[in-house]
């Protein structure tokens, strides 16, 4: 295998996924990613330096509409879906502070 | 008369002729659904309740003529990827195991509309992320032809659901052949339409650029009405397309004559299976005995789009997929200490091993140091594909060749080697890629009784030569319906 992926980089990565992985699924995401990247590496072979990137199937320019509110009111709908909730909003963990914060 | 055996086109005309009513209908799906799930587990959800109650109104709308749509109360079934309002929408995932979306898709609205009767929502590949339909947190779905093996994926449930005949069509999607494979896998036709055609408003995103919604159905006129039903321009999709040649039924023509049919030599190269091969071969004789003028091609660069396509959507889907933190709806851990302790246990909890490899490669190729050698490379190589591919089409019409390099294979053989699996994408990938349309449609069987399917592939917006082309060719065969649909049992012997 070309691509050797440190547990450090795995971890790093998992952070950037926002995953909490054991150190099982660690040591085999870093087996997987090594793998897929080997496969994905064929694509060195290609010259593309003066190629530009095809981020869409189309150009795509801006969609602007006036900035008139057109859906009605969905709170209760939307509250329904949250796992915690109060009335008028959801709950979640104390953001800033101290109490539990990162 | 078993009416699940009509297609959802002969089934409206029926309803119109005052023939059959929708209530009647509704409720022999709903039989066969309760008979044939506990074999097939094409469904996530079925509402037997709501379907009857709005058979009902929509009969009366047919009765008094304020509905006409040949799709008016013809039941149908739609991926449990798209929102639909009241109905719980789960994406096949455990993380949204209680979600019910406060509105309609855009794709699925255009169909209520019409007066379909929604029975319920189809299984699928956790988050569409998947070749098989074995990676649902609500089970595997099996193959009604033979319940060994898979129904193919991510679509598999609305796929299986068909060639099962528990719904008349559903609505599938397709970002890299999620529709299309699973229907050369399960016998039934699937359309994935040019990049834009059918509003993503509502479709729970994997990778934004490729993914669209499409019809799965019996035949080609079934594919060709449900297609034009859904199709139009939505300001909610901002990558929504403008279009005014979506009368895709004047497509319906059987008639080849003067197409020009290309084949890449690539696709009949290694890794096509015989049985396959051959089948395509004699697809394509047919076309040219019908009047199309069909020649082998170079297309190139066909090896380079599977790591392009992977590298590319799991960036999307790692971006996509971030939203799911356990704040605003799906699943929260129930232990956790602070906020950023909070996203991850419910992310890691909540999302299945392959959700999480292709977030973890996303990210990867995002990151700093990586993103130009990964993601960046791979959007060069799909502007390198798109020039194939407009090579191609300046010569041809229609692309013609395999949807997948074999038949459905065995359940428990895909999974375990990752790249394998992704390899058997080859010869769909590139149409998402690149925005192009693409249907699949049955035209042979292998020896041990499963179908093979083919692929036609048409430039962009050129959706009318590809149905025409599918219908053409699809007028020299009988429907084959599978053994579960004919007998009860996905036994093939």
């Amino acid at each position: 295998m070309a691509n050797i992926i440190s547990d450090q980089l795995i971890a790093y990565t998992a952070v950037l996924a926002e995953l909490e992985l054991s150190e099982e699924e660690k040591k085999q995401a870093g087996r997987d990613m090594g793998q897929m990247l080997d496969y994905m590496d064929q694509l060195k072979e290609l010259d593309t330096s003066a190629v530009e990137p095809m981020y869409h199937a189309f150009s795509m320019e801006g969609v602007f509409r006036e900035d008139v509110v057109t859906n009605g009111d969905g709170r209760r709908d939307t509250l329904a879906n949250a796992p915690f909730c109060s009335e008028n909003g959801i709950i979640v963990p104390r953001t800033i502070g101290s109490e539990g914060a990162e | 008369m078993n009416l699940m055996q009509l297609t959802a086109a002969e089934c409206g005309r029926m309803i119109q002729n005052r023939e059959i009513s929708a209530v009647e209908l509704t409720k022999a799906a709903l039989e066969a659904v309760c008979a044939r799930e506990k074999t097939v587990n094409s469904f996530i959800t079925v509402d037997e309740i709501y379907a009857v109650k709005r058979a009902e109104e929509i009969q009366k709308l047919i009765d008094n003529g304020t509905l006409t749509h040949p799709l008016a109360g013809v039941p149908m079934a739609v991926k449990d990827n798209i929102c639909t309002k009241g109905m719980l929408t789960t994406c096949g995932s455990k993380m949204l195991s209680d979600f019910i979306p406060s509105y309609t898709a855009t794709a699925a609205a255009h169909l209520e509309k019409a007066g379909a009767i929604l029975l319920g929502k189809t299984n699928m590949d956790e988050f569409a992320m998947g070749s098989t339909t074995e990676t649902s947190y609500y089970g595997a779905v099996k193959n009604p032809w033979k319940k060994d093996c898979v129904p193919g994926g991510s679509s598999g449930g609305s796929c299986a659901a068909v060639a099962a005949e528990e719904c008349l069509y559903a609505l599938g999607s397709d970002t890299g052949g999620s529709i299309r494979q699973p229907s050369s896998f399960c016998g039934v036709t699937g359309i994935k339409p040019t990049y834009g055609t059918v509003s993503r408003y509502g479709l729970v995103a994997y990778a934004s650029s490729m993914d669209q919604i499409g019809p799965i159905a019996k035949d080609v006129t079934d594919c060709a009405v449900i297609l034009e039903t859904i199709s139009s321009y939505d300001p909610m999709d901002s990558t929504s397309i403008k279009r005014r040649d979506t009368d895709f039924t004047s497509a319906l023509l059987d008639d080849a004559a003067g197409m020009k049919i290309g084949i890449p030599r690539d696709y009949l190269e290694e890794g096509l299976d015989g049985e396959v091969r051959k089948a395509i071969l004699q697809a394509a004789d047919v076309l040219k005995e019908k009047g199309a003028v069909v020649e082998e091609f170079d297309l190139g660069l066909t090896k380079y789009a599977v790591p392009a396509y992977y590298i590319i959507a799991c960036a999307e889907a790692s971006s996509n997929l971030a939203r799911f933190d356990g704040v605003k709806y799906g699943y929260r851990a129930k232990s956790y200490e602070g906020l950023h302790d909070m996203y991850r246990k419910s992310r890691s909890e909540g999302f299945g091993e392959e959700v999480k490899r292709r977030i973890l490669l996303g990210s990867f190729v995002l990151s700093a140091g990586y993103y130009d050698a990964y993601y960046l490379k791979a959007l060069r190589t799909r502007t390198l594909l798109k020039q194939e591919f407009d090579r191609a089409f300046a010569r041809y019409d229609v692309i013609l060749g395999p949807a997948a390099p074999y038949a459905a294979p065995p359940a428990g053989s895909s999974l375990g080697d990752p790249i394998q699996m992704y390899l058997g994408d080859i010869y769909t990938i590139s149409a998402n890629l690149v925005g192009i349309p693409g249907i699949c449609l049955p035209c042979g069987m292998t020896e041990a009784g499963l179908p093979i399917g083919l692929q036609l592939l048409g430039d962009c917006r050129k959706e009318k030569n590809i149905i025409r082309m599918a219908y053409a060719f699809e007028q020299t065969r009988a429907y084959r319906r599978s053994p579960l649909a004919v007998s009860g049992t996905a036994d093939h012997k």
